[in-house]
């Protein structure tokens, strides 16, 4: 069972690495729309401060999205996703293993970079540690919720920007929670963690559901 | 073993086929003809589970597919008008790809020698990109020479194949149905068979 987990896996890295421009524009556009915003509010350093978590994860979501996609849309092309749906291993645990593929190519990155975004917005060092502590727990969330309207939208005409309205609400509870652990974790790390607490139930909620709703969908789309 | 009762399917508005029963037996060759557009790839489709009937039911060994799921994908192995290949990843890759999915563990050698059998000897490590449609087809027919599966569900599997190929794709599946196996395929090519019995199904006659 893991060996098929971790072929899926080891497939979706192989292929990333072979086509390393989809990886990288995720991350670009991430650094650019973060950059942004320094250009156009001034560098006041007090605003900056303010703006700073809600922008980083307005921009984390944004950039999450773009990846979704593709997700599945390129297997479905070629025909590899109907093989997958034919294996006779669990479908629950093959989205699981694209997914966590997906997580690890565009949002794992963004962790690692958060601490140079963080420092165009003036953030303290314990905000920075939680803006990187709460981007771990929050970016899995997206990928998870964002493959359930990636499979849904599979397909379709237009997928796109129907994908942006079904997920992007969904993605409202992560953002409130992600942006406010990084607000009040200016201060010291403590402050921060019931906001972290909570991103972590939703991961775990996420792992044990989305999975189950991405398998059912793609069942559906395939038709 | 593979049987089919009462089958209907629809496509939007359109009514493909209703009443469709059939019933195969291990060795048995079913060939579905129909002019294009008469619903042989949702028939074959609906075999593997890959689109729901309107009413009716497919049953393999007397239970049906939808209650056997996995147990029944362990014993199918379709291969579409897609190829199912990654471009991006060589032929060896795919194959093995292909193979661990299918829960068999294939050694580096048989992966070599199935591909070389099929005539890609010197292909193996090039992305299957830069292959031609002939070339891919092969690719994946490969799995064909790996596979322990008893029922084979094949799309139109000569096309762009050459003369060569032909033959060789011929003979697997009259290996695979002399040795019990079953194959539903559809095509325009005669598949002349060494044992076992060769049955035809039409659509939309």
């Amino acid at each position: 069972m893991f060996t098929v987990f971790w072929s899926v896996l080891h497939r979706d890295l192989l292929l990333a690495m072979r086509r390393r421009t989809d990886v990288l524009t995720t991350l670009f556009f991430f650094v650019i729309v973060v950059s942004l915003f320094p250009l156009g509010v001034g560098t006041e350093r007090a605003v900056l401060r303010v703006l700073g978590p809600g922008v980083v994860w307005v921009a984390a979501l944004l950039a999450s999205m773009l990846a979704l996609e593709r997700l599945f849309a390129a297997d479905y092309e070629d025909g590899t996703l109907e093989q997958l749906l034919l294996t006779d291993q669990p479908l629950v645990l093959l989205t699981l293993a694209k997914v966590t593929a997906h997580w690890l190519l565009t949002g794992l990155p963004l962790v690692l970079i958060a601490p140079l975004v963080g420092m165009q917005y003036h953030l303290t060092d314990s905000s920075v540690a939680v803006m990187m502590l709460s981007l771990l727990l929050g970016t899995p969330v997206l990928s998870l919720i964002g493959a359930i309207g990636a499979a849904l939208t599979l397909g379709l005409r237009g997928g796109g920007i129907l994908l942006a309205l079904l997920i992007l609400p969904l993605y409202i509870p992560v953002l409130v929670y992600g942006a406010g652990a990084v607000t009040v974790g200016a201060a010291s790390l403590g402050e921060a963690q019931p906001y972290l607490t909570l991103l972590a139930a939703f991961l775990v909620a996420a792992l044990a559901l989305a999975p189950l709703a991405c398998a059912a969908a793609l069942r559906i789309s395939i038709e | 073993m593979l049987q089919v009762a009462k089958l209907e399917c629809r496509r939007g508005d359109r009514l493909l086929f209703c009443g469709l029963d059939f019933q195969i037996e291990a060795g048995t060759l079913l060939h579905v003809r129909g002019r294009n557009g008469s619903g042989k790839t949702t028939l074959l489709r609906t075999l593997c589970g890959l689109f729901t009937q309107d009413s009716g039911e497919v049953r393999w060994k007397g239970e049906s597919i939808r209650t056997l799921a996995e147990d029944f994908r362990r014993d199918l192995l379709y291969l579409g008008h897609l190829n199912g290949i990654k471009g991006d990843l060589t032929g060896v890759e795919n194959l093995r790809l292909a193979a661990t999915l299918d829960g068999d563990r294939v050694g580096r050698d048989a992966l070599w020698a199935a591909l070389g059998r099929l005539g890609l000897a010197g292909f193996e490590d090039l992305p299957t990109r830069m292959l031609s449609q002939g070339q891919k087809k092969r690719v994946a027919l490969a799995r064909l020479i790996l596979s322990r599966a008893p029922l084979w569900v094949l799309d139109e599997p000569f096309t762009a194949l050459d003369l060569d190929a032909v033959d060789l794709l011929q003979g697997l599946i009259a290996g695979h149905v002399a040795a019990g196996g079953l194959t539903v395929l559809t095509t325009h090519q005669a598949v002349p068979l060494t044992s076992g019995q060769a049955r035809h199904l039409d659509l939309g006659a």
